[in-house]
């Protein structure tokens, strides 16, 4: 085989968004969400330790879908940002802006100038304070930003996702209800998700300054199960283990063992 | 500034001193040279911080006072920190080195928890601690000495434990209480009397509320409640529920119940209470 001398830039960039999306499509979704008193990242991982979603600073939070190792990287890259930010400076002047515009400078260069590019889509959510509304920057595995204030979807097929949570969604509604809404929006109408299937976390103003907690496995219990109870049992819960795509040994922490059921 | 990325051989960990000396070299201060040695002038200096145990955790306390040589500097500094949620730190000696350790020494135990996904441990938090003040040896030897008290819950034994530090950041585990700073010896000698095993919350805080009380009395550099202001003393607990400072008014109450009680004992002392 040989090489070929000139491979048109359209062509190159083709191959490599190609690249991305197909490493990020084997992964699972994640949606995050603002409700009443903060905003809500839910993702779809068994893991009990390698997480998705965490914190960065008092009020922003950071969560990946793709390729874990890559996603982590840049996970402890934000911190070290935030840190190192408000230690010089002011804790007030950290800001969420700042970071998802370094992120997305970083990917893009990325995905221009070296081989692969990163096979990841993350997330930086901002708490709002003092009239401030909360704010999710998604940015894609190209660099390309987008800044929402009112829910995101990363990860594969996130179009018939973003239609289920934009069909459910409620201006100020409680934790509760938009944390049920987003499971089955992730679910979809066929199968169910169980506790021990996510990782759920929430920046709220109630939390102080670390505005950042998990939660627990019993609290998600609870939660979900005020709303399951009422509703129609329509569908059918499939097992645990049949849930998701099937995953890949590369991407993220799919299929990990340290699954509580 | 950029995306803070490392190369792996050069990749500071969890550490974020580490990570700062990355970013900006000259941060630690030179060790003083034939060029540079020389007298400081005179800084703000924070006097007594005591910490006891009690049945729950521990109970940290600090006057306010802060003195420039025989000048009172500042009468409503603050000694007593929250370290993280399970730990507190109060300083004495030099002000604005020890507010700086302790503003890194906070920003240290946060980072290494969000890096990592884990809090350390107590130990660990008191041995980072103890690097801090080893790598401040160099401006202790200038005359600028920075002395912390540690305390927290321990999480994995379920107590209190209280840590004291020297000079060369060498730390000890304390048995009950401890304190540090000029007034400190007769705050320790307060508490070693009135001390029980597994004291109550309020007995508790009313002891180091008596032990800032006669290290006023007796050190000139540390400041008493100041009724005149309405200035008092920082209490804090650290407790399974996490560090928690005593509100403003429950301070002023003790005190002020203390000072009853001294004015009808005839004003003198006497351990009573």
């Amino acid at each position: 085989m040989t090489m070929p001398f000139y491979v048109a830039p359209e062509q190159v960039m083709k191959d490599r968004a190609e690249y991305a999306q197909k490493g990020i499509a084997r992964g699972r979704s994640l949606v995050a969400c603002v409700y009443a008193d903060g905003i809500l990242v839910v993702a779809e991982n068994p893991s009990r330790s390698l997480h998705k979603v965490s914190e960065i600073y008092d009020r922003i939070a950071f969560a990946g879908v793709g390729k874990y190792n890559e996603f982590d990287q840049l996970r402890v890259a934000g911190v070290r940002h935030a840190d190192t930010k408000g230690f010089a400076f002011s804790r007030e002047d950290v800001d969420a802006r700042s970071l998802a515009n370094l992120y997305a400078q970083f990917l893009g260069q990325v995905f221009t100038h070296e081989m692969k590019p990163l096979e990841v889509e993350i997330l930086v959510a901002e708490l709002g304070v003092d009239g401030k509304s909360d704010q999710l920057y998604h940015i894609a595995y190209e660099g390309t930003i987008t800044d929402e204030d009112r829910f995101a979807v990363l990860g594969g097929e996130t179009e018939t996702i973003s239609d289920r949570v934009a069909e459910a969604y409620q201006d100020d509604w409680a934790l509760d209800a938009a944390l049920r809404a987003t499971v089955a929006a992730l679910a979809g109408p066929d199968r169910t998700l169980e506790p021990g299937d996510l990782e759920v976390a929430v920046l709220a103003r109630a939390h102080g300054r670390r505005a950042f907690r998990r939660l627990a496995h019993d609290e998600l219990a609870e939660l979900l199960g005020g709303g399951r109870k009422s509703s129609p049992r329509g569908s059918r819960a499939a097992g645990p283990g049949t849930a998701g795509p099937a995953s890949s040994g590369t991407t993220d922490s799919d299929g990990g063992p340290l699954r509580s059921e | 500034m950029g995306l803070p990325l490392f190369p792996p051989g050069e990749d500071p960990g969890p550490s974020f001193a580490a990570l700062i000396r990355l970013s900006d070299p000259n941060r630690p201060v030179p060790a003083p040279t034939d060029a540079n040695r020389g007298t400081v002038p005179a800084v703000a200096h924070g006097t007594t911080v005591v910490a006891l145990r009690f049945a729950d955790g521990v109970v940290m306390a600090g006057d306010r006072r802060a003195t420039e040589g025989n000048i009172i500097a500042h009468r409503a500094m603050e000694k007593v920190f929250p370290a993280d949620r399970h730990s507190a730190v109060a300083i004495a000696g030099a002000a604005g080195p020890a507010v700086e350790m302790v503003k890194l020494f906070q920003t240290q135990l946060e980072h290494y928890e969000k890096v990592e996904g884990v809090a350390l441990s107590l130990e660990g938090k008191a041995n980072q601690l103890g690097q801090m003040v080893r790598e401040h040896l160099p401006m202790a030897m200038q005359g600028l000495v920075v002395v912390p008290l540690f305390c927290g819950f321990d999480l994995r034994t379920g107590e209190g434990r209280i840590f004291t530090y020297d000079v060369t950041g060498g730390h000890f585990e304390e048995a009950d209480y401890a304190a540090t700073g000029s007034g400190g010896r007769d705050a320790r000698t307060t508490i070693k009397l009135g001390w029980q095993a597994e004291l109550g919350r309020d007995d508790s805080i009313e002891l180091a509320v008596r032990a800032l009380y006669e290290a006023a009395d007796e050190d000139s550099a540390t400041g008493g409640p100041d009724l005149v202001r309405g200035i008092f003393p920082v209490v804090a607990t650290v407790t399974a529920a996490g560090y928690q400072r005593l509100e403003e008014d429950e301070v002023a109450q003790s005190f002020t119940a203390l000072v009853q009680r001294r004015s009808l004992g005839g004003g003198v002392g006497g351990g009573g209470s």
